[in-house]
């Protein structure tokens, strides 16, 4: 909310200039988000009237004015302005005058006639981003005054946050009471004098909607000039509260909600239909706001009805059909008191929030509406003339909010802020407060004012103590420590290994988006089922991800844009499937070169792609963190997304938790890739550990044993390795492929694999002899099972 | 003897302009050996008059031992050279780049999260996690936040269509874990959640997800004190300096009093910059008193317990730690940007 300190004036003499009411204000709640002046330095601009205007000799577009400063010969200007016209009071900077930037003003020749000055728009004056024309002042400012004095320039405007529970002090009479409490000056607040009525009709109005609607205040004003230009001074304080100057109806009301913080609507009395009921909206009912906007209203928002239906969302927004416009004589003012709960969220959800639904949602004081509609009329006839009639409260069965009093112990005050405040302060603050207090056995007994909805219980009094005494008062008190176990489950350790190990292997982490493209998740995963945003902020953020790969596989394709020519990023994140269930997944991308250029590599080496042995080691390397690597198992293929030949399931105890591989041409082909990349991901839970369970070392001498076996190539090196190890039983130790050839010597589907077989028994010495009758029954085994060919 | 001189000036000659040790092998064979020059004198002895042959046999081993001398010395020397060139000959260019790759490295926001929970653990706390797409009874209910508050137009939320959410702060953690530890009858409990949060919003500022980490300390007699101690605490631990603290009165709904925390410029130490805003002070943390309702929505004694809560955005440590001044690095996954923390 922007505050004018000189508006503030009106209600309290603030002792601060605009740099310490402002850290004052953030230090008691009321952040401070910025400062400016009301205008920014200029002089030398005067008012002055427009005599008479006549077209310039030599340009269609300037005319040249004769102006009245009222003292000394009329000056002659050249302006531009399509609004300048006899008769109209302006600002005048006058020779030798500085506007904003720094801008001298001297006398000038423009196409050959001579300007002693320039009429200003309230852009040049740096009152306005825009402005369309001169400035219009009425004639209540006096002609020859200094703008700045008459318009009250020289003032400051605080932007104040105000806080959800605060709506009580989003007025300037709200910030003034702060104001006053944290300063100690008095608040003047007078209740003004009620105005006489001069005609006695009024609207009937009829409240059904229970304590939705408690209080409402109308009164009916006749005979109104609507097209009467609202005073300067008021048009300048709406200005500064970032409101611009409508006509002097709808000025009027938006002036009482920026000073009082009491909502009102004007009704043009001519387009009532009957009189007006405040009721629950009908399920479905139809209603144009203000704006222009239909909505379709739900049972459970206020609306205020005519004969013909609704005209206005109630503590909201009101209707088009009955607005005031510049014709509008008769005018009904509404000054209701909606409860909070029945406001709350109603035009959020209709995608409407205005200056009322904010305060009326916060809570409006429920003694304020008398007051806000004397305030309200006595503006508006001081304005636009006109005849008050009475004034009319109706209220419902159920009765407004009453304030009850709340506890504050003293003892609990202590133990939560860690000190006890001075007792005579506690009760002091309060009351500066508006609070009633009363000293009660171990504390005091509050009762919050009317205009307080955040005084519910003792924590908020305490709240406010903290508040006002000032939260730097309270000591830092070093806690002690709990000192106690929690568990630490050993086996789940794994993920800073996992973070570490990746890195160590060149993987680089990344973090992305939960939610991804869903035309990119769709290549990747067209069977997948997936849960999608209601609100996405775009439509390629609006799924979430079931896998970890849309957002590497994006990142990668960015890293080549930037030049990368070698990519490996990791991510750990959750992923989530068409339940939204969530699922902790561990998973890379691996594109571009094998390995950095670098002197040392092979010449054949140096230009190669990393492949799916390169992934398959990381892989190894990732899942031995389990610390039992005998559990995974790399069986052939399992995704659509990849490559068939060169993919595999990962396995752990017969379960698949993860796919490697490289991606399927197809898909690599409508990414639009430059590369081929090897993804892998695999759920994080599977690199939970079992702790280690030593076993004793052999002392018994190692036998190693090659052997070169010829095999069909669809062979794999598992079914070679299930048998020989089913053949040498308990005594095989390692297996090791240590060549793989084909080419001369070994025919045309068919290759040679070279395997190390070291044996060992764990009791005795092998012989040579037991170990040579492992390998001819080995040899044996691999020609009947597999045919395979001994290589000699 | 003549014989015995010409026999050792001949050796030590040859020894002397002996380059290879295998040739002074053959040296020391030849003089020394079981048939060598010397040995050969030795084994004449037996033909000299028996009075002779002491004083023969002792100018003969002087004559061994001048050459055995002479033999090691000229080895050692020899191997010594040896030793050199080879040496001399494999070098390596110590300035070339080793063979291998180059190590990854981790996002900055996981080694901030990390260096959080590790300073947290130090002081007692655990590190509890929760689900990122809540209901919303976690997420606003519970946490005093009921439907239609104000307070939920401050959290743009992320809806899916069961009307369940992506949490727009860890703070449900705080909800499940107190529901746990009452189930379990655990409390008092100490705890940090580290997660990722998401608001509707996205513009410079602004990222649709984002870190918080979260803080809860849940005990009988815990104070506002105890809670200004653990920030300061921590924060001076994070930044690795003294740093000025203020609490500026907030409104949370979940806590009361509820305040605001601002520390001293890490850039200026308060001086005023442009990070700031010229004012000294960056905004770091929210955090307050945990409220009377968010105990009852938990089945906790509020007469019996009190308690503290904060939330800070790890991103914004982040940038103030390493200096990052725009949030959306972090999500790009620009591998310029992200090589640059492998150091930390």
């Amino acid at each position: 909310m922007k505050l004018s300190l000189q508006w503030l004036k009106d209600f309290v003499d603030n002792p601060w200039g605009a740099r310490e009411l402002g850290e004052r204000l953030t230090m008691a709640g009321f952040e401070l988000e910025g400062s400016a002046p009301a205008a920014p330095p200029f002089a030398g601009v005067v008012v002055a009237e427009i005599v008479s205007c006549e077209k310039h000799p030599q340009a269609d577009k300037l005319q040249l004015c004769q102006v009245s400063t009222g003292a000394g010969p009329a000056l002659q200007i050249v302006c531009g302005a399509h609004n300048a016209r006899a008769g109209l009071r302006t600002a005048l900077a006058t020779v030798g005058a500085v506007l904003p930037g720094d801008l001298k003003i001297a006398a000038a020749k423009l196409r050959g006639v001579d300007s002693a000055g320039m009429l200003c728009s309230a852009k040049e004056l740096g009152l306005a981003e825009v402005s369309d024309g001169i400035v219009e002042l009425p004639a209540d400012v006096p002609l020859g005054a200094d703008v700045r004095e008459a318009l009250g320039l020289d003032d400051d405007v605080l932007e104040i946050a105000i806080t959800p529970n605060r709506g009580d002090a989003m007025s300037v009479l709200g910030l003034a009471r702060e104001v006053a409490a944290l300063s100690g000056a008095t608040l003047r607040s007078p209740a003004p004098d009620r105005v006489v009525a001069k005609h006695s009709a009024n609207v009937p109005v009829t409240l059904i909607a229970g304590s939705g609607c408690a209080k409402f205040v109308g009164r009916l004003i006749r005979g109104v000039n609507n097209r009467a230009a609202t005073p300067m001074w008021l048009r300048e304080r709406l200005r500064r509260a970032g409101l611009r100057s409508i006509s002097p109806v709808v000025d009027v009301t938006n002036y009482v909600l920026q000073e009082l913080g009491q909502p009102m609507h004007a009704y043009d009395a001519a387009k009532l239909q009957g009189g007006i009921t405040v009721r629950m909206a009908r399920a479905q009912e139809s209603l144009t706001l203000l704006d222009g906007k239909t909505v379709t209203l739900a049972d459970d928002m206020l609306v205020i009805a005519d004969a013909g239906g609704a005209v206005g969302l109630a503590g909201v927004m009101g209707g088009e059909r009955t607005a005031v416009s510049a014709d509008s004589v008769d005018v009904f003012f509404e000054v209701a008191w909606f409860q909070p709960q029945a406001i709350a969220g109603r035009g959020r959800r209709i995608g409407v929030t205005t200056d009322a639904s904010q305060r009326f949602e916060r809570g409006v004081d429920p003694e304020l509406q008398e007051r806000a509609l004397e305030r309200a009329t006595q503006l508006l006839l001081s304005i636009a003339g006109g005849t008050a009639g009475p004034s009319a409260v109706h209220r419902s069965a159920d009765a407004l909010p009453i304030r009850t009093p709340v506890q504050l112990r003293s003892a609990q005050l202590a133990r939560l802020l860690g000190f006890a405040p001075a007792e005579g302060l506690v009760g002091a603050k309060l009351k500066a407060l508006g609070m009633r207090v009363e000293v009660v056995s171990g504390g005091w007994r509050v009762t919050p004012p009317s205009h307080r909805f955040d005084i519910a219980i003792e924590a908020d009094l305490i709240e406010e103590v903290g508040r006002q005494i000032g939260l730097a008062a309270i000591p830092e008190i070093a806690p002690r420590a709990l000192q106690r176990f929690a568990p630490l489950p050993e086996a789940q350790s794994a993920d800073a290994r996992v973070l570490d190990l990746l890195a160590a292997r060149g993987y680089q982490e990344a973090i992305h988006f939960a939610f991804v493209d869903p035309a990119l998740q769709l290549t990747l995963f067209p069977a997948a089922a997936t849960v999608r945003l209601t609100n996405p902020i775009a439509e390629n953020l609006a799924v979430m991800r079931v896998s970890l790969w849309p957002g590497l596989l994006q990142a990668t394709r960015d890293n080549f844009r930037r030049q990368q020519d070698r990519v490996r990023l990791f991510e750990l994140a959750s992923v989530f499937d068409a339940a939204g269930r969530e699922t902790e997944m561990v998973a890379g991308v691996s594109a571009g070169l094998r390995h950095t250029e670098q002197w040392a590599s092979a010449r054949d080496e140096a230009k190669m792609s990393a492949d799916f042995y390169d992934l398959r080691a990381d892989l190894s390397a990732l899942c031995s963190i389990s610390g039992d690597l005998a559990q995974f198992e790399f069986r052939a293929g399992g995704l659509g997304c990849l490559h068939p030949g060169r993919s595999a399931t990962l396995l752990k105890s017969g379960h698949a938790v993860g796919y490697l591989g490289e991606l399927h041409p197809d898909v690599v082909a409508r990414l639009d890739l430059t590369y081929v990349p090897q993804v892998f991901e695999l759920r994080r839970d599977a690199l939970w550990s079992c702790s280690p369970r030593v076993g004793d070392i052999s002392r018994q001498p190692l036998v190693r044993r090659d052997l070169a076996v010829v095999v069909d190539e669809s062979i794999t090196f598992g079914q070679l390795r299930d048998r020989v190890i089913s053949v040498a039983s308990g005594l095989l130790r390692e297996l090791r492929c240590f060549d793989i050839y084909r080419g001369a010597g070994v025919e045309s589907g068919r290759k040679s694999v070279a395997l190390g077989l070291i044996f060992q028994d764990n009791l005795k010495t092998l012989t040579d002899e037991e170990a040579d009758r492992l390998m001819a029954a080995i040899r044996s085994d691999l020609g009947t099972s597999l045919n395979a060919k001994i290589r000699e | 003897m003549a014989d015995l001189d010409t026999l050792v000036g001949t050796a030590l000659a040859e020894i002397a302009s002996c380059t290879e040790l295998s040739a002074l092998e053959a040296i020391r064979v030849a003089v020394l050996g079981k048939k060598g020059t010397l040995t050969d004198e030795l084994k004449s002895l037996g033909k000299l008059p028996a009075a002779e042959r002491p004083a023969a046999g002792a100018l003969i081993n002087v004559a061994k031992e001048k050459v055995a001398a002479a033999l090691d010395a000229r080895k050692a020397g020899l191997t010594a050279t040896a030793i050199s060139a080879r040496l001399a000959s494999e070098t390596c260019d110590v300035t070339l780049p080793g063979r291998g790759e180059p190590r990854g490295g981790l996002h900055p926001v996981t080694k901030v999260r990390l260096r959080i929970e590790e300073l947290f653990r130090r002081a007692g706390f655990d590190v509890a996690t929760g689900p990122e797409i809540e209901d919303d009874f976690h997420n606003f209910t519970a946490l005093n936040i009921p439907a239609d508050h104000p307070a939920r137009a401050m959290h743009d939320t992320f809806y899916f269509p069961d009307g369940r959410l992506l949490r727009t702060h860890t703070s449900p953690v705080q909800i499940r874990s107190m529901q746990a530890a009452v189930a379990a009858n655990t409390l008092p409990l100490a705890l940090i959640a580290p997660g990722r949060v998401y608001r509707c919003d996205y513009d410079q500022t602004h990222s649709p997800m984002f870190h918080q980490v979260e803080g809860l300390f849940v005990d009988e007699n815990v104070s506002f004190g105890n809670l200004k101690s653990v920030l300061h605490g921590f924060l001076e631990a994070f930044f690795e300096r003294d740093l000025k603290m203020r609490l500026r009165p907030s409104y949370f709904p979940f806590t009361e009093p509820s305040a605001e925390v601002d520390i001293s410029c890490v850039f200026c130490a308060g001086a005023g910059c442009r990070v700031c805003k010229h004012t000294g002070w960056l905004e770091i943390a929210g955090c307050g008193m945990v409220h009377p309702n968010v105990f009852k929505a938990c089945g906790i004694d509020a007469e019996k317990y009190t308690g503290y809560a904060f939330g800070m955005g790890i991103e914004r440590l982040t940038m103030l730690r390493y200096g990052v001044n725009d949030l959306r690095l972090f999500f790009d996954s620009d591998l310029r940007f992200l090589r640059q923390f492998q150091a930390v």
